[in-house]
């Protein structure tokens, strides 16, 4: 299936605010962490500034999120990982209180208390863990609901190819293609888990071989393209919204930044580095809209400037939020 | 004459580690980010380049595959190390840890040894969530099988970790993130400490009193020790005069340390970073409420924990939640006022 115009422009939109978002948050993150830290005999503190914690960044993921989350829809599930914010955005969870989640703040997602790596949205069906493997399982359970509830919604989870040697990845696997689920198992390999390069976690090239094993099909996207993800998952979300069960994706794609914010990146080769930002896929589309007449400078400058305006009101609101109240931190262990 | 001079605990670890390592050709590492990166948390800094990818293993992330081989590596004879970064990852190998490696050997009627070192990070205080924030020892410490250590400076993880290798048996060695010495990450003082170079042990079950007082006894262990230490000064300058207790194991735990030191004060206050409900607070208060005989207590035992929530992200909240120091002036100088009921042994 064709990308037509208005997805096309939707996914370019989508990721220019995504990556937006994500230099945005890298820059913020650092404040407050660096001098006069520094003074202290400290580098970074990773526990003081505006958004405390880990943070990992999805700059250079882009094409994974917004070519799959062009064909669902609100009521579709989609189950991100640890680096959550491009499937977020993705999805549908508005920037205002995801990003105030980060901040600590009240009118954040989930009143300050998730952060960053959990961020849960029920109305845009949208979760996500600290713990690597965990968004299958869950998943598999939004895939079942739909089934016994007779609706055509389907179920997305992603995981990182670092993740795909994880039990809880094979044990879905194995469990929706027996019961026929509604689920999308999307494999998104950036060849690195934290410091562990693919070569020396998998015992294959390709994690999307594995789908035979379980009975689903397998689809393989070998370049980090919001079009040609679009394209290559449609059967898959086809099939899955007409009961005809799961499927598994792997879709080839670049980490930018380190694994997480702060991180020496003393396992990576610098020219690796260097050379990723070549192929990026954000002007790539704006080149092909252009070229193919789909998209003026103008609509573009309109775009970009719309999804900056985005960025910096949810960051606006963030900081002008408030924390919540210390006494806060004992309601909601049953709701 | 050995030389020493000042470590870090996490360079402590890796260098306790690496002095085994070269010994005892049977000992290994296996784990995610151990390689290159030399541990997340620096606990295996340095350790690639002098022993290789044979005996510096980086695994899959496939927690249940890499803890189990290493019960079977050691039931076959080796001696793993594995660690898993952080001890809320524990669940998703949970059965290989406390159904095989701390149960085997007493299923097996004590013929099989399983000298495995599982080592992991504990501990909150930086926003990192409820996934990434645990302390959790009191949950190993709970089922049996497993020697639980918690080190709360350099020289004791030193001689604690060359200890644990040395064991035959399953040890789980826990590190507070906020006391490695980590460059991105804030810490108490006191953790770093002079550790010497030559080869030490320290052994399990003897806990040790790291500040001397008259008027209270604090219980508690790991970054809680560092805390405890900034409290009783603050403490003593109003007057109050704090003896400081650090487990630094709970698996064995030394029970006459805690009697001996709260028969001497005769106040009690267990400070733990760990759930409150049926964790270490409540080990240590039953301890001494079974010992009533022999201990006459002047106060009610206090106990300070995380409140049973999760560990919330927001700062305030957090810090709400985790003990700090001020909050353990103010649980001593309520045990100060603190009178036993009629009745109770004065
Ligand atoms: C169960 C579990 N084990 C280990 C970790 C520590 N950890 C966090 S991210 C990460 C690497 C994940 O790699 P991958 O799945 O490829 O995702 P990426 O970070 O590349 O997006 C690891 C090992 C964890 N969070 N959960």
């Amino acid at each position: 299936m064709q990308a037509n115009k208005e997805k096309l422009l939707w996914m370019y939109e989508k990721m220019v605010e995504i990556r937006n978002y994500e230099e945005t948050m890298a820059s913020v993150y650092l404040e407050g962490k660096l001098p006069p830290n520094i003074q202290q005999g400290l580098a970074f503190d990773i526990g003081s500034g505006p958004v405390p914690g880990e943070m990992h960044l999805a700059a250079g993921q882009e094409p994974v999120a917004v070519g799959i989350c062009a064909h669902l829809k609100q009521e579709d599930t989609v189950v991100g990982t640890h680096r959550p914010h491009h499937f977020a955005i993705a999805k549908g969870v508005p920037l205002t209180p995801m990003t105030a989640e980060m901040f600590g703040k009240v009118t954040g997602l989930g009143k300050g208390k998730g952060g960053h790596m959990h961020l849960f949205d029920p109305v845009h069906k949208f979760s996500c863990s600290g713990l690597i493997g965990a968004s299958l399982p869950p998943a598999c359970g939004a895939g079942l609901a739909a089934k016994k509830m007779g609706k055509d919604w389907v179920a997305v989870a992603f995981f990182g190819e670092g993740a795909a040697n994880q039990g809880a990845v094979h044990e879905s696997l194995n469990l929706a293609a027996l019961w026929q689920l509604p689920v999308i198992f999307v494999c998104e390999d950036n060849k690195w888990a934290i410091s562990v390069p693919k070569t020396s976690a998998t015992s294959i090239e390709w994690v999307a071989d594995r789908a035979s094993a379980y009975g689903m099909p397998g689809i393989k996207v070998a370049h980090n393209d919001a079009v040609e993800v679009y394209e290559a998952v449609a059967p898959a979300i086809a099939r899955a919204r007409s009961g005809k069960g799961p499927s598994l994706i792997e879709v080839k794609t670049d980490r930018y930044l380190g694994h997480f914010q702060g991180d020496p990146e003393v396992y990576r080769p610098k020219d690796e580095v260097a050379n990723l930002r070549k192929n990026d896929p954000i002007p790539k589309l704006a080149t092909q809209l252009k070229s193919a007449g789909q998209m003026t400078d103008a609509e573009e400058a309109a775009i970009v400037a719309r999804a900056r305006q985005r960025v910096t009101d949810a960051f606006a609101f963030a900081r002008k939020s408030d924390y919540p109240a210390p006494q806060e931190a004992l309601q909601h262990v049953f709701a | 004459m050995t030389t020493t001079r000042k470590l870090t605990m996490a360079q402590a670890i890796a260098e306790a580690i690496g002095q085994e390592m070269e010994r005892d050709n049977k000992v290994f590492v296996m784990g995610e980010d151990i390689g290159k990166y030399g541990g997340i948390f620096g606990a295996t800094g340095g350790l690639l380049d002098k022993f290789g990818p044979e005996r510096i293993m980086d695994t899959p992330i496939s927690e249940t595959a890499f803890i189990g081989t290493a019960t079977g590596a050691a039931a076959a004879g080796l001696r793993p190390i594995a660690e898993l970064m952080f001890v809320d990852f524990f669940g998703v190998c949970m059965d290989q840890i406390y159904n095989h490696l701390a149960k085997n050997t007493y299923m097996a009627g004590g013929n099989i040894k399983l000298p495995v070192v599982l080592t992991t990070a504990i501990g909150g205080g930086y926003s990192d969530a409820a996934q990434h924030s645990q302390c959790l020892y009191g949950t190993f410490a709970h089922m049996p099988g497993l020697k639980v250590v918690v080190p709360s400076n350099a020289y004791d993880a030193k001689g604690l970790m060359t200890q644990a290798i040395r064991d035959d048996n399953p040890v789980l060695f826990m590190y507070h993130k906020g006391i490695m010495g980590l460059p991105w990450m804030a810490y108490f003082e006191g953790s770093s400490n002079e550790v010497p170079q030559a080869q030490y042990t320290i052994p399990f079950g003897v806990a040790k009193v790291v500040r001397e007082g008259t008027d209270l006894t604090i219980v508690t262990l790991s970054q809680m020790v560092q805390k405890s230490l900034l409290a009783a000064e603050e403490l003593k300058k109003q007057g109050i005069s704090a003896e400081v207790l650090d487990l630094r194991t709970l698996v064995p735990l030394d029970r006459k340390a805690v009697l001996k030191s709260v028969a001497k004060t005769g106040r009690l206050l267990v400070a733990d970073e760990d759930y409150l409900s049926f964790g270490l607070t409540g080990e240590i208060a039953a301890l001494v409420a079974e010992n009533l005989d022999t201990v006459a207590l002047k106060a009610p035992v206090k106990r300070l924990a995380v409140p049973d929530v999760p560990i919330p992200y927001s700062r305030p909240l957090e810090k709400f939640v985790i003990p700090q120091v001020e909050n353990i002036v103010a649980a001593s100088q309520a045990l100060m006022k603190g009178r036993v009921a009629e009745g109770q042994p004065a």
